[in-house]
């Protein structure tokens, strides 16, 4: 049951040949069992889930059941569901109950998916390995000695390790993107202000965008049909008709101009990541796609400019955890400034604390302008890159992450860390849809590493992402292997 | 030496929006704490805001009705520092990008001239809650009720030279948020609130002295003094040798004194920057046309037309329009006394408030309606009764005891205008008092008042004055 596509899930509820409580109750004992050891859930929604899975069944029964009811999920614990604990990965959260759920939750709710738990992520989704997560790191399904990836590592390793069919993700720097193709799974980032980020716990504001993390692309198309929408709640969220998702992926993609920017190939690109990577673009081409060879001359200031732009964003955007009206709050303050200091002092991990420096600097007196406004103009620079590109081009590919799932305590360096993100950034800060799809395996200590490819498409393009995505899907089995231990 | 005073205030009027300026959640004033605050309003994981368009609208018709630049385009930004009553960590404000730009006003100083007062820009942010001393076994509560509601805070140049000036200007802001029904002016409440920007220097001095900022400074009166106090102190400082320091100061209204509460340096650094979370302002042609169509009439039109079509002096017509309030009755009662402007003129600014002022009653409070003291001065002026026997009619009206004619009626104070029934009580009276006959024969002209007396204490001050002047002139003639 847990290896079905989204798509059969809702065929065999359908005709009956399982109920959404056996469903259900199926993943709930992966993720009570076998699923443990990943340490991928920070929360297990048990009763509600089996509560939620008769209400559907029960639905179901009375004739209006949806396309999705009854199928269970996983939300990350970046989105806050009304009575269950949302920590955001985060110390600072641990007792924090939302009253209310996000846009992306009451979306799932409605569509009729219980939720199988909350999954970890990085501390305030900062972090690209899932270390900085205060309930410690998520192991990766195909070798548990190495990260999922970050920061939405939970939801990557349920998926990949077919405890749920569908998780929840967000990715401000490339956070679904590059767990995705370390965990082997597929990973959509659409556009920014595609999905509302009401109830998101905010990062970065402009650059944090949710999306789907699923094993396909079709089940990613199912449930963008879900996540995509406008909501008047989010003054970012643009008001512009969903399509449906599903409609053209069994589009023919001849013809397709894939451009391959040069930057994404160069010095520190792994030599057998690379190798997978052109051995997916020549499948493409054999499924008469053309290949283009482009430049995005700005690439390199990617990473230096997200790390301005995101950081300062932050920096203000985690001050309200302060330990007056929630979260946590340190023993006997003597004062007010020693509530403010001791709270945030304990409650934040490293990383939160590096980046609300590094963004307080930058947005500081006498610093602003070399900063802040150097970075947003470079942001238009990156931005541009893409505008000309995709006057050439469908599609841009290359690969999401430049290695392969690393050991966990293996970089602790952290401008290292970051550089994992080198090839995913870029999209968040041009706010364009990007994807991560499995395009083979490197033999890494031993174990069969996954490799994603990145697709990244033009504005409001998602569809034709997942087409794209799904006519590889069709020609290929990387998505649909499983780790060992895990089938 | 001669010292000149130089003055800017910030004026911060809460906008009179059902609910505030980022959520749903209502601003009305005096709930429990904390019931009118929702989830955006305590800053809680995940929220966001979203702009509501009547605070747009109502900053818009503020920068109309000064003759400013309404920006086409104007940005929110994060004004960054810690406050227990600052649910977010920040304040949403308006920084570089401000929605009213360069408007002017003018106010009337105490010799009757004109002054022009720049005010640099008008820009929209959000109140923040309020910190409790009270009942908390030594720790302080937080009401976050008013974290939200819009804020207007209104920038002048420092164009004042006086406490007086700054007062008059004050006076004016708060007249004219009134008058665009965009603030209800409400002082006590904190509807309307002031920080007054002080410096000194020597007459002719070019330069601006080094200023201190007074802070929250919430009447009129306290206005004058909170200045006044702080100039002398500058002088005093300045003169005995030392320098001023730029600092936040605090008015003590108990005290009469002003206190430091920070210093620049210890102030903070607000690392401003927009806000990512909202979308900048962008208003249209056609958006900035409707709400020029719902300008009211402005005090100073109102004012001048009262003068020019009304033949109203200027000092009347600046008491009638002080307040929008105060001229839609005067208007009222104009309409209702068939356009007779300056006895409705005299009676509002003189009767009826002087009634209200020994009364302590609001306009709105009056026992004599508008309709009332028109339906009165009417009468008044197609000689139904005198002014005289007015001030009686407006007494019982105030009392209750119905309107002018009812009054008129029960009391039988109207007029005598019937000569034939004036002529016999002239008569006798001339009769009975031959002495002040002759004596005004002889030229006494004085006497003439004792005669008119006589007939309207006989009349008991009905007979119509104009009539008793007339026919008293032919018989004492004779």
């Amino acid at each position: 049951m847990h290896n079905k596509s989204i798509a059969e899930l809702s065929k065999g509820l359908a005709k009956g040949d399982f109920s959404s409580e056996e469903l259900t109750r199926a993943y709930l004992d992966r993720i009570n069992g076998l699923g443990a050891e990943l340490n991928a859930l920070v929360t297990v929604t048990e009763e509600q889930a089996i509560s939620a899975a008769r209400s559907a069944d029960q639905q179901r029964s009375q004739g209006d059941a949806g396309l999705l009811t009854g199928i269970p999920m996983v939300h990350k614990d970046i989105f806050c569901t009304e009575g269950v604990k949302t920590t955001c990965g985060s110390k600072m959260l641990d007792n924090f109950i939302s009253p209310y759920d996000a846009f992306v939750v009451e979306k799932v709710k409605k569509a009729g998916m219980p939720m199988l738990g909350k999954a970890n992520m990085d501390e305030f989704a900062m972090g690209s390995s899932n270390e900085t997560s205060f309930y410690g790191p998520v192991k990766n399904p195909w070798n548990t000695g190495t990260v999922p990836g970050g920061s939405s590592g939970g939801s990557a390793a349920v998926v990949a390790a077919r405890l749920t069919p569908f998780a929840t993700g967000t990715d401000t720097g490339g956070s679904i993107r590059q767990p995705a193709a370390l965990c082997g799974i597929t990973g959509l980032k659409p556009t920014y202000g595609r999905v509302s980020r009401y109830g998101m716990i905010a990062f970065a504001s402009s650059l944090d965008q949710a999306g789907p993390m699923t094993r396909s692309a079709e089940d990613a198309a199912w449930m963008m049909n879900v996540m995509a929408g406008f909501d008047s709640r989010d003054s970012t969220c643009v008001d512009k008709a969903v399509p449906d998702y599903c409609a053209p992926l069994n589009d023919d993609i001849k013809g397709l101009k894939i451009g391959l920017p040069k930057e994404y190939f160069g010095d520190g690109l792994n030599a057998d990541v690379a190798a997978v990577i052109d051995a997916a673009i020549k499948h493409y081409e054999s499924l008469g796609a053309e290949v283009v060879e482009l430049s995005l001359p700005n690439s390199k200031l990617s990473v230096p400019t997200y790390y301005v732009v995101a950081p300062a964003e932050c920096s203000s955007n985690l001050s309200r955890f302060d330990g007056v009206r929630f979260g946590h709050r340190c023993a006997n303050p003597e004062n007010l400034e020693d509530l403010y200091k001791r709270s945030r002092g304990e409650g934040f991990g490293a990383e939160v604390k590096r980046r609300i420096m590094i963004g307080t600097y930058a947005l500081s007196a006498g610093y602003y302008d070399a900063y802040y406004l150097k970075a947003q103009k470079l942001r238009q620079l990156i931005s541009n890159d893409f505008k000309t590109a995709f006057e050439k081009v469908d599609v841009i590919m290359s690969p999401t992450s430049p290695n392969v799932a690393f050991k966990l305590g293996e970089i602790s360096d952290p401008v290292t860390m970051y550089l994992s993100d080198i090839f995913t950034i870029a999209t968040n800060l041009a706010g364009l849809p990007g994807m991560s799809i499995p395009a083979g395996f490197v033999k890494s200590d031993g174990h069969d590493m996954p490799v994603g490819l990145q697709l990244i498409g033009n504005y409001f393009e998602e569809s034709r992402l997942l087409n794209v995505a799904h006519q590889f899907q069709m020609n290929t089995d990387w998505h649909l292997r499983v780790p060992a231990g895990f089938e | 030496m001669q010292w000149e005073v130089v003055i800017g205030l910030e004026i911060h009027a809460q906008l009179a929006t059902k609910s505030k300026i980022f959520s749903g959640a209502s601003t009305a004033y005096g709930a429990e704490p904390n019931t009118q605050a929702c989830a955006v309003d305590l800053g809680l994981p995940g929220v966001l805001p979203v702009l509501n368009k009547e605070a747009v609208r109502m900053a818009a018709k503020f920068g109309l009705a000064i003759g400013a630049n309404v920006s086409r385009r104007s940005v929110f930004a994060r004004k960054n520092y810690f406050y227990p009553d600052s649910p977010k960590g920040y304040q949403i404000s308006q920084m570089e990008l401000p929605i009213v730009e360069a408007g002017e006003l003018e106010i009337e100083l105490e010799d009757g001239s004109i002054k022009v007062v720049g005010i640099t820009r008008a820009h929209l942010e959000e109140d923040a809650g309020k910190s409790m001393h009270g009942d908390f076994q030594g720790m302080t509560g937080i009401d976050l009720n008013r974290a939200g509601t819009p804020l207007l805070e209104i920038v002048s140049e420092p164009d004042m030279r006086s406490s007086q000036e700054a007062v008059a200007y004050m006076k004016k802001i708060h007249s004219l948020v009134q008058y665009l029904e965009i603030c209800d002016g409400n002082m006590q409440e904190g509807s309307f609130r002031c920080d007054a920007n002080v410096s000194v220097r020597p007459f002719g001095q070019e330069e601006y002295g080094t200023r201190t900022e007074l802070k929250n400074i919430n009447s009129f009166r306290f206005v004058e003094k909170a200045i006044e106090i702080e100039v002398e102190r500058q002088i005093d400082i300045i003169e005995a040798g030392g320098r001023i320091t730029q600092e936040t100061r605090l008015y003590d209204s108990d005290k009469n004194e002003t206190r430091s509460m920070r210093s620049k340096e210890e102030a903070n650094d607000y690392r401003y920057f927009p806000d990512p979370d909202l979308l900048p302002v962008v208003i249209e042609e056609s958006f900035l046309e409707a709400v020029k169509a719902t300008l009211p009439e402005l005090p100073d039109e109102k004012k001048h037309r009262f003068m020019e079509t009304l033949s109203l002096s200027a000092y009347d017509a600046a008491v009638l329009t002080a307040s929008r309030e105060v001229a839609e009755f005067f208007e009222v009662v104009m309409a209702a006394a068939d356009g007779e402007s300056k006895l409705s003129a005299n009676w509002v600014s003189g009767e009826l408030m002087g009634a209200l002022n020994k009364n302590g009653l609001s306009l709105s409070e009056s026992p004599v309606s508008a309709v009332m003291l028109g339906g009165m001065i009417k009468r008044i002026a197609d000689n139904t009764i005198s002014g005289k026997i007015a001030k009686e009619v407006f007494e019982a009206m105030w009392k209750g005891e119905g309107d002018a004619d009812a009054v008129i009626e029960t009391k039988g104070l109207k007029q005598i205008t019937d000569a034939s029934a004036i002529e016999p009580v002239i008569d006798e009276i001339i009769a009975n008092n031959p002495g002040q006959l002759e004596q005004y024969r002889g030229g006494k002209d004085k006497l003439f008042g004792f005669f008119v007396g006589q007939v309207m204490k006989a009349t008991q001050g009905k007979a119509n004055p104009a009539q008793v002047n007339d026919l008293l002139k032919q018989k004492l003639k004779a």
